[in-house]
């Protein structure tokens, strides 16, 4: 087992570094990194004394060195727009969107798995086809307006839910977290549910399929035929086998909500690092942007490695294929 | 689900079911179903009115000189200087709403459908060489597919035009950019699987030049996987071409798409005047819905172990 760990742990490294050098280039090389790197409205002298201070006049690869260099001491420029440091203002925001991310994760679990459980072990009944239709058109509505969608109903028509913004937050080790608090939840609630929608189809669907499997199996009629209890069937012996995939893809499927976060923060005004991203990109604010690039791609990369460590403490048979190979 | 079976005594109705050509019965499995049919026919319809748009709309919506800065933002059914009727109402410029979604749609299907044929093109060539080359060529591109993929769609759009910039063609490459790693993947698993089977093996020991075994004996068997992945990727390139247009990064203000048109009424939601938003939302709520509702059924239809 350590071997695994210290091995994954080399394999995400080293992915890291090729996703630096791929920002790298995609930042510095692609794109005019004077326009990047200095501030449009500095003029001609000031430019000069910028390129030379950044050291862009010296051959790529010694760039890159001093990127690297910056990066591996948290420093990822200053914000051209805030003039702070760039990687302040996202670690800043953070909290926020995690917050918002975890709502919605749990809002999927807590509805898609006993959905999904439902629609698996009634696939012909009403409410079985209903919880389908619902999850097909869960994957087809566009996230951000099914955001003004529920605006327009909520916040609009009946007055219920504030439209926008996180509300009051209350402190909670020093992190600012809105679910403290009943103003904090009004705020939360819509972008929770609507961040929420697309990983609910998906984890229905998902649970779905693995309950119809775990159904066919040997081990679900044996214990039928013990006499166990209808109950007891499905939650020990058929929810526990199919935890392992879903646990799995909600992992994998945090990352990615992190990411979608950007949409439903800027149709709410939530003040996370996704809409931080969006005002950046329309400011041209671009340290902030590779800052942000940098940090979600150490996040994602953490949680691969997370889910791959969980995977094979849950399945043994994991580890077995890894030992063999 | 069985197919007709030959009544005794007729013995030609194997050899009827044999003339039929492959698109043939495609075509006939594709309408058994009636939801496949009726998203079909949404589909055809949106087509319809997309590239019929200046003849079917009421007005011209981008034609300043038919607009009335008077009639903005009026409700759903409101009567014309001219004695019609805006039936989705109008916009802050005064645009009825049913024409400037006919034009709308036209933008938004053919950034999709230009996006997915260029995807469509690298993919197929960078799947087949993956799989038929293989080695040192096939690690480097799967590996690329690999890192790509894991990341999300949104994110590696929004680098894109970070670093790209804004404007149509920009997003359009982003998009392929997203693409082309789907049709990567999907074609090269699909021509790894085909090129163990005996008809690759025969072409092969004919001698045939490399270029006919790949493009007529080895390509046309990788098909049928690549077309129902180009159909959800088509809906999902007109669904992310939306979202980048209403975040304010997609489509510049000239070729209004439906993303924009949404993110156009977003500032008018909360004063209660919900048709610039809703209605542009629902016509691309329904494109997306009728496309995957076919690429379900094709999904389906093409797959070779559930043919009859």
């Amino acid at each position: 087992m350590p071997v695994y760990i210290v091995r994954r742990t080399l394999q995400a490294l080293l992915v890291l570094f090729v996703m630096s050098v791929l920002v790298f280039a995609g930042v510095y090389a692609v794109g005019n990194p004077v326009d990047i790197l200095i501030n449009p409205m500095a003029d001609q002298i000031e430019r000069e004394q910028a390129i030379a201070a950044l050291g862009l006049d010296k051959p790529l690869w010694e760039q890159y060195a001093t990127f690297v260099e910056g990066a591996a001491s948290g420093d990822l420029g200053r914000s051209f727009v805030h003039a702070t440091p760039a990687l302040g203002l996202i670690l800043e925001r953070m909290p926020a969107t995690l917050e918002l991310a975890c709502a919605a994760m749990l809002i999927a679990i807590l509805l898609g798995i006993p959905l999904g459980l439902w629609a698996g072990l009634k696939p012909n009944s009403f409410a079985g086809r209903s919880i389908m239709a619902g999850s097909i058109l869960g994957f087809s509505l566009p996230t951000f307006w099914v955001g003004l969608m529920l605006i327009m109903v909520f916040s609009v028509m009946l007055g219920w839910l504030p439209s926008n913004g996180r509300g009051p937050t209350v402190e909670l080790l020093g992190i600012p977290v809105s679910f403290l608090s009943v103003e904090g939840w009004r705020h939360l609630a819509m972008p929770a549910t609507n961040l929420a929608l697309f990983k609910l189809a998906l984890l229905i669907r998902l649970t779905r399929a693995g309950t119809r499997e775990a159904l066919l199996q040997d081990y679900v009629k044996f214990a039928r035929a013990k006499g166990l209890s209808n109950a007891r069937v499905i939650l020990v012996h058929v929810l526990r086998n199919i935890l392992i995939p879903i646990v799995t893809v909600i992992g994998l499927e945090f990352g990615s909500v992190i990411a979608f976060a950007i949409v439903t923060e800027s149709v709410f005004a939530w003040p996370g690092m996704g809409k931080l991203l969006i005002d950046s990109i329309n400011l041209l604010d671009r340290p902030v942007i590779v800052a942000y690039l940098m940090v979600i791609v150490t996040i994602f990369i953490v949680i691969n490695l997370l889910v791959d460590l969980l995977y094979s403490v849950l399945d043994p048979r994991v580890r077995l294929a890894e030992a063999k190979g | 689900m069985s197919p007709a079976e030959p009544l005794p005594g007729t013995g030609d109705e194997p050899l009827a079911r044999a003339a039929e050509s492959p698109a043939m019965r495609i075509f006939a499995d594709f309408v058994a179903n009636p939801v496949a049919v009726f998203g079909l026919a949404l589909l055809a319809l949106i087509l319809l009115l997309a590239v019929f748009a200046p003849l079917v709309s009421p007005q011209n919506p981008y034609d300043l000189a038919q607009l009335d800065v008077m009639d903005a933002r009026l409700p759903p059914g409101s009567p014309t200087a001219s004695g019609g009727t805006f039936w989705l109402g109008t916009d802050d410029q005064g645009r009825d709403m049913l024409s400037a979604i006919f034009y709308g749609l036209r933008i938004s299907l053919m950034v999709g459908a230009t996006s997915t044929v260029f995807a469509l093109v690298i993919g197929l060539t960078m799947g087949l060489s993956a799989a038929y080359i293989g080695g040192r060529v096939e690690t480097l591109i799967m590996r690329v597919v690999d890192i790509q993929l894991s990341f999300p769609a949104i994110l590696i759009a929004l680098i894109l035009i970070a670093v790209l910039g804004q404007g149509t063609g920009k997003v359009i490459a982003a998009l392929v950019t997203i693409q082309w790693a789907y049709y990567a993947r999907t074609v090269r698993s699909a021509a790894l699987v085909e090129k163990r089977k005996e008809y690759m093996e025969a072409a092969r020991c004919l001698a045939l030049p490399p270029q006919r075994v790949v493009f007529r004996h080895l390509l046309p068997n990788c098909l049928p996987p690549l077309i129902v992945v180009a159909t959800v990727q088509v809906a999902a390139a007109i669904a992310l071409e939306a979202t980048l247009s209403f975040l304010g990064l997609g489509l510049p203000i000239t070729e209004p798409s439906l993303g924009l048109l949404i993110a156009n009424g977003y500032q008018y939601l909360l004063s209660g005047k919900y048709w610039i938003s809703f209605f542009p939302g629902l016509a691309l709520l329904a494109t997306i819905v009728s496309i995957n509702l076919c690429a379900d059924q094709l999904r389906d239809v093409l797959n070779p172990r559930l043919q009859r």
